[in-house]
């Protein structure tokens, strides 16, 4: 009996070893090169970020490259919380000039670049009207 | 193959500029971002194949304009004023008793076909062909400002039937015929189908998740008609009888109500009280006698092109999965069985 537990103890450990192993692959739907620069494709439908969390290294320059496929507009800002909430009750109709803000006019394709130069944990979200309420946001995990 | 019935006037898009204006038959976002609940009533009757709708949208002061998309079962093949009672009488009618699949077709979403244009008092009515995607730029193009969840719910709608109706309200024009808050415009669309459905879903869009959406819906058969979801939270079966004489003689008499039968028909009512977040679902009715309401027109079940997709890696992998863990399983009890 107890080398039957220890069989499927051990089995258990192997699954969610490979199970990390896979989620950290869809965590990363980057492609990079050897400077370390990387492209990270994004589509929007339904109102989110598909995929809506992802993990870099900290010190990486990312490009991400949005497809908004719904017929209204969204933007895309990645920051801490209070980045998100100024966003949530600003004005701004437009981003595009600050890395890691862009606007995505409905149906179109946009693009920003961000150097992930701290630790922890960003925000992403789209803050026009009721978006980011309804789920529109997710997360960027840097590790060290 | 049942279609689409369009049943409940809804509310699903605000037009731009407009400030206390609203349909009568669903809440609405305003441009403020106030929601303006407001309970719906309306007639799904359904006879000799074609379906009868009747709802009313109803002038509630302010000016400019306001919209609602409300998606169709099916083209209809005529739109115009309703009768001025029948949805007064339904009530009328039901009050005592309060006290005590889909037609498959792929949608192209490369643009909309315009398929009727009318006016109605201060009512502009705009029926359209198109995908989800595709009426939503529509309606961006022509002043309606989409909620977020508005891409999900139109395809939700299109991949069953891709016939919407846009009414937009005009508040200014409203007031130049000395119409009153609260006066109602009736609308009767004539679609032929065969069978009814009632979009009810739609009823929260653009609403927060604990909203209440209320609405009232009456079914008018020939035959008592099988239903489908059937009584939940939010959602009750309040009337269930054969239609009286005088009803049925009463709404006969309306405007644009002379298609009714003379003799009996079913009347059926259903009440939607319901948080937003809960209202995941339509009314799928099957009236033909059968018995067997579509689960896909009742969106309990997604609508699937019949297509086989190639087996791709990931899937490959995945079944390969998942038929070597069912194999081991199979192994392992066998191992266990008792001899």
């Amino acid at each position: 009996m107890i080398s039957q537990l220890q069989h499927i103890a051990i089995g258990r450990r192997a699954l969610a070893v490979a199970a990390a192993g896979l989620i950290l692959a869809a965590l990363l739907p980057a492609s990079g090169n050897s400077t370390g620069f990387q492209t990270v494709t994004v589509t929007i439908r339904h109102s989110r970020f598909l995929p809506a969390q992802f993990t870099v290294r900290r010190g990486a320059t990312v490009r991400f490259v949005f497809t908004n496929t719904d017929p209204i507009d969204h933007e895309f800002i990645l920051g801490e919380d209070a980045v998100q909430r100024r966003h949530e009750s600003g004005t701004e109709p437009k981003h595009g000039a600050i890395p890691g803000e862009v606007s995505i006019p409905a149906g179109k394709t946009a693009e920003t670049t961000y150097t992930f130069n701290g630790a922890g944990r960003l925000l992403i979200g789209c803050h026009a009207p009721g978006h980011y309420a309804y789920g529109m946001r997710g997360w960027v995990r840097i590790l060290d | 193959m049942p279609r689409l019935l369009c049943s409940v006037g809804v509310a699903l898009f605000l037009v731009v500029a407009s400030t206390s204006t609203a349909l009568a038959c669903a809440g609405l976002i305003g441009p403020n971002g106030s929601v303006n609940l407001v309970r719906t009533t309306t007639l799904a009757a359904y006879h000799n194949g074609v379906e009868h709708y009747v709802t009313a949208f109803s002038f509630q002061g302010g000016g400019g304009k306001f919209g609602s998309i409300v998606p169709l079962p099916g083209i209809p093949t005529k739109v115009e004023r309703g009768g001025d009672w029948t949805l007064q009488r339904l009530i009328r009618e039901t009050q005592p008793i309060l006290r005590g699949a889909l037609a498959a077709r792929a949608v192209s979403e490369d643009g909309v076909r315009v398929i009727l244009e009318t006016r109605i008092d201060a009512l502009d009515i705009t029926v359209l062909e198109g995908g989800g995607a595709a009426v939503g730029r529509w309606a961006r193009e022509h002043g309606f400002v989409l909620p977020p969840d508005a891409p999900e719910v139109l395809d939700f709608y299109a991949n069953r039937s891709p016939i919407f109706m846009a009414a937009r309200f005009d508040a200014d024009a409203a007031r130049a015929r000395g119409q009153q808050i609260g006066d109602g415009t009736p609308i009767h669309l004539t679609i032929p189908v065969s069978n009814p459905w009632v979009p009810l879903r739609v009823l929260a869009l653009g609403k927060n998740g604990s909203d209440l959406i209320q609405a009232d819906v009456y079914l008018l058969t020939d035959i008592r008609p099988a239903l489908l979801p059937g009584p939940r939270r939010g959602f009750s079966l309040q009337y269930s009888a054969p239609a009286s004489a005088s009803l049925i003689r009463d709404l006969r008499s309306d405007k644009g109500m002379g298609w009714m039968p003379t003799g009996e028909m079913w009347l059926t009512h259903l009440v939607v009280n319901s948080a937003a977040r809960d209202l995941t679902y339509d009314l799928a009715v099957d009236a033909s006698g059968r018995g067997r309401p579509s689960w896909v027109a009742a969106g309990l079940v997604p609508f699937r092109v019949p297509t086989i997709p190639p087996l791709r890696g990931s899937a490959l992998m995945v079944l390969t999965a998942v038929v070597l863990l069912g194999g081991a399983g199979v192994t392992e009890m066998a191992r266990r069985r008792p001899a």
